[in-house]
């Protein structure tokens, strides 16, 4: 698996390795693979510093983490420039998400610069951050403690080489985190995962608790109302974790929550059309309530997500939404139960 | 961007004008561009904005900035609430994280 590196260059710390600045099958495959949670925890490099192209004692020298898909992003950014590499580690976790988690910190950075003996290895003084990292990051401690100027670069990966024709001057743009579509998207993966064996067992047990009836137990029953239980289970989750990240800004509403009981609720009308929903009032009710509920905490559960959600709106937003979702889904539940035996 | 402002006027980022020295780091580090400078000193512009990531505080020498930072995440939250401390992701437990 490392594919990406190609011969070594010899410093005064050592020989050091040279990376391929463009990707391979086991890069894009491998990018593909942990957008979907597929072996994402181990998905590293090996903290130390990297050649780019052919680099000299004047070279700039780029910091990121050890996630290899940041890895990744940020040597094919710099095809072209020659450069160093200096990859701290982060526990396999991403800039930003390491920032914020405190192990893509000053002390980190701090170290690595002594582990790899970066100042035997440049003769400047200077070392380029993503600006993300700046949540983990004191500038002014790292020189202080290392005598390294902090830089923050832009943003993105691929602003690079404009923030270097630009003499190390990011634009107000390349400083700023959108959340367009398809970041979106992309990070809907995750959140289809998130309620990992619960995907499995929640439907398993409608399907086991289906078969009730008034009259004792029925298997009939298990395909025939099990299987349209699961289909709407599935809808209520899939709305909040598909469909309302994927419309975010057009829902109306500013709270997730909310943004996530609609679509559920769209989704559900959908559903009582096609006839999944049972015949008596109470059956449809209820299946609004769980739908909508679960609809709801999965939209919620997308902040997690989001580039900006903040931790005060959060709180005040669950503060709600929490109590309300989990009186639905119990009411829901109820309910269900009960038509298993009344006609109402 | 108005689809994507979340809830207003809940943010704890507060800026110590008299101790701003005009280093600007803050606006270097803001991905949200809530700050802007006013007399070569910095002012909050568009505290909504703001998602309390905390880098301005922690990349602010004069200490002039203070923000209660940490992970806008429900997951987070909920994770915190059960375990009875601050919000918290979970990494450590080799589980699946952001």
């Amino acid at each position: 698996m490392t594919g990406y590196i190609y011969g070594e260059i010899e410093t005064q710390a050592g020989s050091l390795p040279r990376v391929e600045t463009r990707w391979n099958r086991h890069d894009r495959w491998g990018a593909i693979r942990t957008r979907w949670s597929v072996g994402r925890m181990r998905y590293r490099v090996a903290p130390g510093i990297y050649a780019v192209g052919d680099p000299d004692r004047n070279s700039m020298v780029f910091v990121t983490g050890n996630y290899k898909l940041s890895f990744d992003h940020l040597r094919r950014a710099l095809n072209g420039i020659n450069c160093w590499i200096l990859v701290i580690d982060t526990k396999g976790i991403n800039v930003w998400c390491a920032a914020g988690k405190g192990t893509f910190s000053t002390k980190e950075v701090v170290r690595r610069i002594r582990i790899h003996h970066l100042e035997q290895v440049v003769d400047h003084r200077k070392i380029i951050l993503p600006q993300l990292s700046a949540t983990g990051v004191a500038a002014h401690d790292v020189k202080k403690m290392t005598g390294f100027i902090v830089k923050y670069g832009p943003v993105l990966a691929k602003d690079i080489n404009a923030y270097v024709n630009s003499g190390l001057k990011a634009t107000s743009a390349m400083r700023t985190v959108t959340f367009p579509l398809v970041e979106r998207l992309k990070l809907i993966p995750v959140d289809v995962f998130y309620g990992k064996y619960y995907i499995l067992v929640v439907p398993l047990l409608f399907l086991l608790l289906s078969g009730l009836n008034p009259g004792g137990y029925s298997f009939d029953l298990i395909l025939h109302t099990g299987g349209k239980s699961v289909v709407n289970l599935f809808s209520g989750y899939l709305a909040g974790c598909v469909i309302a990240p994927a419309i975010l800004p057009w829902i109306p509403f500013r709270r997730f929550s909310i943004k996530g009981v609609i679509v559920g609720w769209f989704v559900a009308l959908m559903l009582l059309l096609t006839g999944t929903m049972g015949i008596t009032l109470t059956e449809k009710v209820s299946w609004f309530l769980i739908i909508g509920a679960l609809s709801s905490f999965m939209a919620m559960n997308f902040t997690g997500s989001s580039t900006f959600t903040s931790l005060s709106g959060v709180q005040k937003e669950m503060k709600t939404a929490l109590p309300v979702q989990i009186g639905m889904v119990s009411l829901g539940f109820i309910g269900w139960i009960i038509t298993r035996f009344i006609t109402i | 961007m108005n689809g994507f402002l979340y809830l207003t006027g809940v943010v704890t980022l507060e800026l110590d004008s008299a101790k701003c020295k005009g280093c600007l780091m803050c606006m270097e580090v803001c991905p949200h561009a809530v700050f802007d400078v006013e007399h070569k000193k910095a002012v909050i512009l568009h505290k909504d904005l703001c998602m309390e990531c905390g880098a301005c505080a922690k990349n602010c020498k004069e200490g002039a900035i203070t923000v209660k930072s940490g992970v806008g995440c429900a997951a987070g939250i909920i994770n915190g609430l059960i375990r009875g401390t601050e919000p918290t992701c979970d990494c450590n437990s080799g589980g699946n994280c952001c």
